[in-house]
């Protein structure tokens, strides 16, 4: 059983379709770039935990190691 | 974009259309210099920040064009230069204009937010306001010094630029800003003064057409002569050094001697040689900016090393 059904709308889109995908490939690419960055920027990567709106015990620093 | 009207026309706006509305040469020279203004920067950025960065500052460019496009559609209709744009050439639809237009300037301007810091965007926004709604809206149809004010809205990309980078405006981004406010008025009345314009079908008022082509020759050597300053006192700066002083001495003095050839001209001189000396004035104009900019850059490259700079 064949799925594919082609409308004469696709055809005529096709140029269209392919170019907002291009983009927003592009977009994911760029935010997940960013975010890369980012994080690599803040060198402790445990600043990024801190980010988290939940208390995280575990990145406290404990008393008298800093 | 409704269903009836797509039955209409069997005519199918592909990317290439929508591309257009986003003035890609005026984009390619906003890249150019935001670029600049991003790498004489004294503070470094991360190369993908800074990739992003341009890029939102194009975006933004490009998405204020759009805008600019579809405010502008019925004027664009009437003149030859612009007839064949999306808009009046019937392949894309106003409303997709408008709709890309505020999209792309909200993307731009949030992504830049995020990627650099709220200067920057704060800059981007009020860059697209002021070319889509000051300069399109109100300037362009109601003053012949629409091109003076309206020169803002092309000079600020360096100064995002340099925000994008330091997060901050100085001396050096004011003047780079400055640099091409003062030189947009004489460069685009030297091109007024050889085109054959329609601007007034369209109702446009253009300093040609309103105050005549004597008037617009004397503004060509006042504003070139009030830009000099402003193009040695950047090689003052932080930024300049000996080499973009000797750049920016030797453009001027080319610059100046062209708007005084010009201002020493009447419509019978240019009649005879076919304009030849305002075609030559607004090449030497395309130069003049763009060797400002790269002399920038290569006393910023020279830094890298220990040299350039005073």
């Amino acid at each position: 059983m064949t799925m594919k059904v082609e409308h004469e709308v696709h055809g005529r889109r096709k140029n269209r379709n392919y170019g907002v995908l291009i983009l927003l490939l592009c977009f994911v690419g760029i935010v997940l770039g960013l975010t890369v960055v980012k994080v690599i920027q803040l060198g402790d990567a445990r600043k990024f935990e801190a980010t988290d709106h939940v208390a995280r015990p575990q990145i406290i620093p404990e008393e008298g190691t800093e | 974009m409704s269903d009836i009207s797509m039955q209409d026309s069997s005519y199918e706006a592909n990317m290439g259309d929508y591309f257009a509305l986003l003035k890609p040469r005026v984009m390619s020279l906003v890249v150019f210099t935001a670029l600049v203004g991003l790498l004489v920067a004294p503070v470094p950025v991360h190369p993908f920040i800074g990739f992003v960065g341009i890029l939102c500052i194009a975006v933004g460019a490009g998405a204020s064009g759009a805008l600019n496009m579809w405010w502008d559609a019925d004027i664009d209709r009437l003149m030859k230069r612009t007839a064949t744009r999306p808009i009046p050439s019937g392949r894309v639809e106003p409303g997709e204009a408008l709709g890309i237009g505020l999209a792309l300037s909200g993307f731009a301007v949030v992504l830049l937010a995020l990627a650099t810091n709220f200067l920057a965007a704060s800059l981007l926004a009020f860059t697209i306001f002021f070319y889509a709604v000051v300069y399109s809206m109100y300037l362009k149809r109601s003053t012949p010094h629409n091109i003076v004010i309206g020169g803002a809205a092309g000079a600020f990309p360096p100064m995002i630029g340099w925000a994008v980078a330091t997060g901050g405006v100085s001396i050096e981004s004011v003047l780079m800003f400055a640099l091409i406010f003062m030189w947009t008025p004489p460069h685009f009345w030297a091109l007024a003064l050889f085109v054959k314009s329609d601007y007034g079908r369209a109702g446009v008022p253009m300093l040609t057409e309103t105050h005549g082509r004597d008037t617009t020759r004397r503004h060509v050597l006042i504003y070139t002569i009030a830009l000099v300053p402003v193009a040695l006192g950047l090689g003052l700066t932080s930024i300049g050094g000996p080499f973009y002083m000797a750049v920016a001495v030797v453009m001027n003095l080319w610059f100046l001697k062209g708007a005084i050839d010009i201002s020493r001209r009447d419509d019978a001189a240019c009649e005879a040689d076919k304009h030849k000396v305002e075609i030559n004035v607004f090449k030497v104009s395309l130069y003049y900016l763009f060797a400002h900019f790269l002399a920038l850059l290569f006393e910023a490259a020279l830094r890298q090393y220990g040299l350039g700079g005073w």
